[in-house]
């Protein structure tokens, strides 16, 4: 028997720039991705979606801020409404916070500058679609590329995110002045997930790195458990 | 009516961009305190009724304009000025 492949959507908007990678990254683990353009008002039948990084609408505004009412984001709020697996990567992290779709927001790096290094993180989550190959505490290495990384919540918000094991992956030294160095969360059903760092960059040993290898492959595994299950 | 919208950073909310000016402002030789960096925004709006107008831009920051996380608005109306 040959094991279905889970089709995944891959949005583009104007700015984006880490499109293809995600698309190259996502069918290297057997998945078969789909671009998603923008304007669309209805996703095509999908099995997860990535929102990749970039700089959608030149990040006008605040990062994410317009991009959050691209037609294709409301398909995209009503797929992860009922339980569809959204992963947002860098700008598409910036996207789904400010559309409300996962707690707090990202910010202006707290140094003001570029940051495009490797940088060491530990997973504290693993029972989540996004990290369910990694293992618990496990030290991963993934590069970052942003200028707005710095995640914030206010202290009632960042306590229920404690609370809710929200937070999925933590930079394990400074990187961008995150909230206690948060670098990825999901949302409270645990459908929805961002994180700054870039798997798709980090997928193979000629790349520094195969780490995010673990998380794409967790999303592609868990989104063929979807297809198994419809049917 | 024309609105001005000032969003600023909310209060204790780390401003890395206010702390950089304030200390170039200092090296300048300004004896300046803190120093906040926020943002302006100009409308011109059709509505000239005051308190719809004022209705819609308080929208229009709750949806786009302004995150509520980290920022607060201000906003001004002034009659459009005839020419």
């Amino acid at each position: 028997m040959t094991s279905p492949q889970p089709r995944i959507g891959v949005l583009r908007f104007p700015g984006a720039c880490d499109d293809r990678d995600a698309f190259w990254a996502l069918a290297a683990f057997d998945a078969e991705p789909v671009f998603v353009w923008h304007t669309e008002t209805d996703l095509p039948d999908l099995d997860a979606v990535v929102l990749p990084g970039g700089f959608s609408y030149g990040d006008y505004l605040r990062c994410g801020a317009i991009a959050r009412f691209a037609p294709a984001m409301e398909a995209v709020a009503a797929f992860a409404a009922e339980g569809g697996l959204v992963l947002g990567i860098c700008n598409g992290f910036q996207i789904l916070c400010e559309a409300g779709l996962l707690p707090g927001v990202l910010r202006r790096n707290e140094s003001l500058a570029f940051v495009c290094r490797d940088v060491p993180l530990v997973v504290e989550r693993t029972d989540t679609p996004f990290t369910s190959r990694c293992a618990e505490g496990e030290r991963l290495t993934i590069p970052v590329k942003h200028g707005e990384g710095c995640w914030f919540a206010d202290d009632a918000l960042y306590e229920e995110l404690q609370a809710n094991r929200q937070i999925v992956l933590r930079y394990t030294e400074p990187v961008n002045g995150s909230r206690n160095d948060v670098a990825g969360v999901v949302n409270e059903r645990g459908n929805v997930m961002g994180l700054m760092p870039h798997p798709e960059h980090a997928v193979d040993p000629l790349l520094g790195s195969a780490d995010g290898a673990l998380i794409l492959s967790s999303l592609v595994e868990a989104a063929r458990k979807s297809v198994l299950a419809g049917v | 009516m024309r609105a001005t919208v000032l969003v600023r950073p909310k209060h204790g909310i780390l401003d890395p961009q206010g702390q950089a000016v304030e200390s170039s402002l200092r090296q300048l030789g300004f004896a300046v305190g803190e120093a906040r960096v926020g943002r302006v925004v100009d409308l011109e709006l059709e509505s000239n009724d005051p308190a719809g107008a004022r209705a819609e831009v308080e929208r229009m920051c709750e949806q786009l304009l302004a995150n509520p996380l980290i920022e607060s608005y201000e906003i001004e109306l002034t009659e459009a000025a005839g020419d």
